[in-house]
C-alpha cells in the first residue's frame, strides 16, 4: 500500500516539475507545451482523438496477442519434435537479427496500408521475445519431473499440461512483457510509415502544424495504451503464476 | 519359503563405451528396504533408472513382481529424489496428487488417501500451502507422500536425504523407517552414507565405482524398530567397517 501511495507521488512530482519548467523557463508552447495546454488538445474535434485511439490500440492488441498465439504454439512444436528445433531454431535466431523497423516499407508493398499491416508490424517485433523465452522455460523442465511423469507412463500432453506448460509461465511472462513493449513501438511505427489513422498519423499530421501539445497528448495516449496492456499482462500473471515463480 | 519380488542377476548397462553398472545380482523380497550404497559414478542412480523402467538394460535379467505380489511398470513405482523436485504453482496436496492424476485414479479417494499420507508423513496442516512455503526437510516428506499416493509396490530412493542437514537427515532417517513400516512397501534406497545405508537397510548392496560393479550383498541383522543408540552398538559397526572396507577405505 505504502509504495503505491510513493509511487503516485513520483509520477505527480513530474507533472510538477514539468509544470514549473515550461512555466518559470518560460519555453515556447512549439518547443514545450505545459501540462494544462497538452490537456487542452483534447479539445480540438477535428484530431478525432477516439477515433485514432481506438486504431492504434486495435493494432497493438491484435499484433500482440497474434505473437503470444504464435510464439507459444511454436515453442510447444519444438519441444515435441527435436529435430524440427535444431532446423528452425537458428533460423529464428537469424530472423529475430532483422530490424523489424526495416521490414515496414515492404509490408505497405504486401498489404497496402492500414490496421492490417501495422498489426503485423506489432506481430513481427514481439513474436520472437515470446518464442524464445517460451521455449526456454519450456526447456528449464527438470529432468527428474520427466523420469518421474515416464516412470508413471504418462503422456506427452499430460506431461505438458502439467509440468511443462505451467513451469515455463514465469518464462512466457517475462517474454510477454518486453513484447508489450514491442508491440506499442510495433504499430506505431507502422504508422509513421504509411497509415491513414491512428495516433501516430495523427502525429505526423500536427507535426506540419507545429501543434506541440497535440503531440504531446498522442505520445501520452500511445504511453497509456502500452500501460493498459502491460497492466493487463501483470494482471494475467498475479492470477496464474504462484507468488515464489514470479519474476520481478 | 516366499517368492522374492525383485530379483536381478548379473544386471549390466553401458551408456556407449561407458559402463555403467555390471555383475547386479541381488534378490529383494517384498516389504524389505534395501540400501544401494557406493561413492559417485557407482551406477546406483542407473540402477533405480532401469528398475523404474526408465532406461533399458543391456545385459542380465531384473525381474520385478511375484505371484503373491504381482507388479505393473506403470502403476507400481513410486520415485523420490535427492530434490523434492514439488511444483512450484501447486499446493501441497494439489503435488502430492500428480502421480493419481497421470494415472486417471478417482480423484475423490485419491484425494483422501493424500490426506491420510500427508499425515503419515507428518504434514497435517499443510495441505493447502505453496512448496515455498515449507522447510527442505518438509517438502521431501511431501515428496514421499507423493510417491506413495497411487499405492505403488515399490518405491525407488535416490538419495532422498542427501540435500538436508545433518541433523534433519537423522530425523528423516527414523521417520523413513515408521513411514517404511506402516506403509508396508519395498524400497529400494540409493545412498553414500555408509552409516545411513546400514542404519534404514535390511539388506545393504555396495557398488564400487572404476569398475562399475556390484561388491557386496548381504543382510543387516539389527532389531527392529531401529533406534539412534543403535548406531553405538558394536554390530553397527562392524557393518560400517565392512562396507568400508569394500569400498577401499580402511
Amino acid at each position: 500500500m505504502k509504495n503505491w501511495l510513493i509511487a503516485i507521488a513520483a509520477h505527480a512530482a513530474l507533472v510538477a516539475a514539468w509544470y514549473l519548467f515550461v512555466k518559470l523557463g518560460d519555453v515556447p508552447r512549439f518547443v514545450m507545451p505545459g501540462p494544462v495546454e497538452t490537456l487542452n488538445a483534447l479539445l480540438e474535434p477535428s484530431y478525432d482523438w477516439w477515433r485514432n485511439i481506438l486504431v492504434t490500440t486495435t493494432e497493438i492488441f491484435a499484433g500482440y496477442f497474434l505473437a503470444l498465439a504464435v510464439g507459444v504454439a511454436l515453442a510447444l512444436v519444438f519441444t515435441w519434435s527435436k529435430a524440427l528445433e535444431a532446423f528452425f531454431m537458428p533460423l529464428l535466431v537469424s530472423l529475430n537479427m532483422i530490424p523489424k523497423v526495416a521490414l515496414g516499407p515492404l509490408i505497405i508493398v504486401w498489404f497496402k496500408y492500414g490496421i492490417l499491416p501495422n498489426s503485423l508490424m506489432a506481430f513481427s517485433i514481439c513474436v520472437f521475445p515470446i518464442l524464445l523465452t517460451t521455449a526456454r522455460g519450456l526447456r528449464e523442465t527438470e529432468p527428474e519431473l520427466l523420469d518421474l511423469v515416464r516412470s508413471l507412463k504418462g503422456s506427452r500432453w499430460q506431461l505438458f499440461t502439467k509440468v511443462q506448460l505451467p513451469g515455463a509461465l514465469p518464462y512466457i511472462f517475462s517474454g510477454m512483457k518486453v513484447g508489450a513493449i514491442l508491440a506499442v513501438a510495433g504499430a506505431v511505427v507502422g504508422e509513421f510509415l504509411g497509415s491513414d489513422k491512428g495516433l501516430g498519423y495523427l502525429m505526423l499530421q500536427v507535426q506540419v502544424t507545429l501543434d506541440t501539445p497535440a503531440m504531446f497528448m498522442a505520445v501520452l495516449m500511445i504511453t497509456l495504451i502500452g500501460m493498459v496492456l502491460y497492466g493487463l499482462v501483470l494482471l494475467l500473471e498475479r492470477l496464474l503464476v504462484v507468488k515464489d515463480a514470479r519474476g520481478a | 519359503m516366499p517368492e522374492p519380488f525383485l530379483r536381478l542377476s548379473g544386471v549390466r548397462k553401458h551408456y556407449g563405451e561407458h559402463l555403467a553398472i555390471s555383475d547386479a545380482t541381488f534378490d529383494v523380497m517384498p516389504g524389505e528396504l534395501v540400501s544401494l550404497v557406493g561413492p559417485s559414478g557407482c551406477g546406483k542412480s542407473t540402477l533405480l533408472k532401469v528398475l523404474a523402467g526408465l532406461h533399458p538394460h543391456d545385459g542380465g535379467e531384473v525381474r520385478i513382481g511375484s505371484p503373491t505380489h504381482p507388479f505393473d511398470p506403470a502403476r507400481d513405482v513410486g520415485m523420490v529424489f535427492q530434490a523434492p523436485l514439488l511444483l512450484k504453482w501447486r499446493r501441497i496436496l494439489d503435488n502430492v496428487l500428480l502421480p493419481a492424476e497421470i494415472l486417471g485414479l478417482p480423484m475423490a479417494e485419491a484425494r483422501e488417501r493424500a490426506r491420510g499420507l500427508l499425515g503419515l508423513v507428518g504434514l497435517t496442516g499443510a495441505e493447502e500451502k505453496y512448496p515455498y512455503e515449507l522447510s527442505g526437510g518438509m517438502q521431501q516428506r511431501a515428496a514421499i507422500a507423493r510417491a506413495l499416493v497411487h499405492d505403488p509396490k515399490l518405491v525407488l530412493m535416490d538419495e532422498p536425504f542427501g540435500a538436508l542437514d545433518a541433523l534433519t537427515r537423522e530425523k528423516m532417517n527414523l521417520e523413513l523407517l515408521r513411514i517404511w513400516k506402516e506403509a508396508g512397501k519395498t524400497i529400494v534406497f540409493v545412498t553414500h552414507g555408509i552409516s545411513e545405508a546400514v542404519f534404514l537397510g535390511t539388506r545393504v548392496v555396495v557398488l564400487t565405482a572404476g569398475p562399475a560393479r556390484m561388491a557386496d550383498n548381504f543382510p543387516i541383522e539389527l532389531p527392529h524398530p531401529r533406534t539412534l543408540d543403535m548406531k553405538t552398538h558394536e554390530q553397527f559397526g562392524v557393518y560400517c567397517r565392512r562396507v568400508y572396507r569394500l569400498l577401499g577405505m580402511e
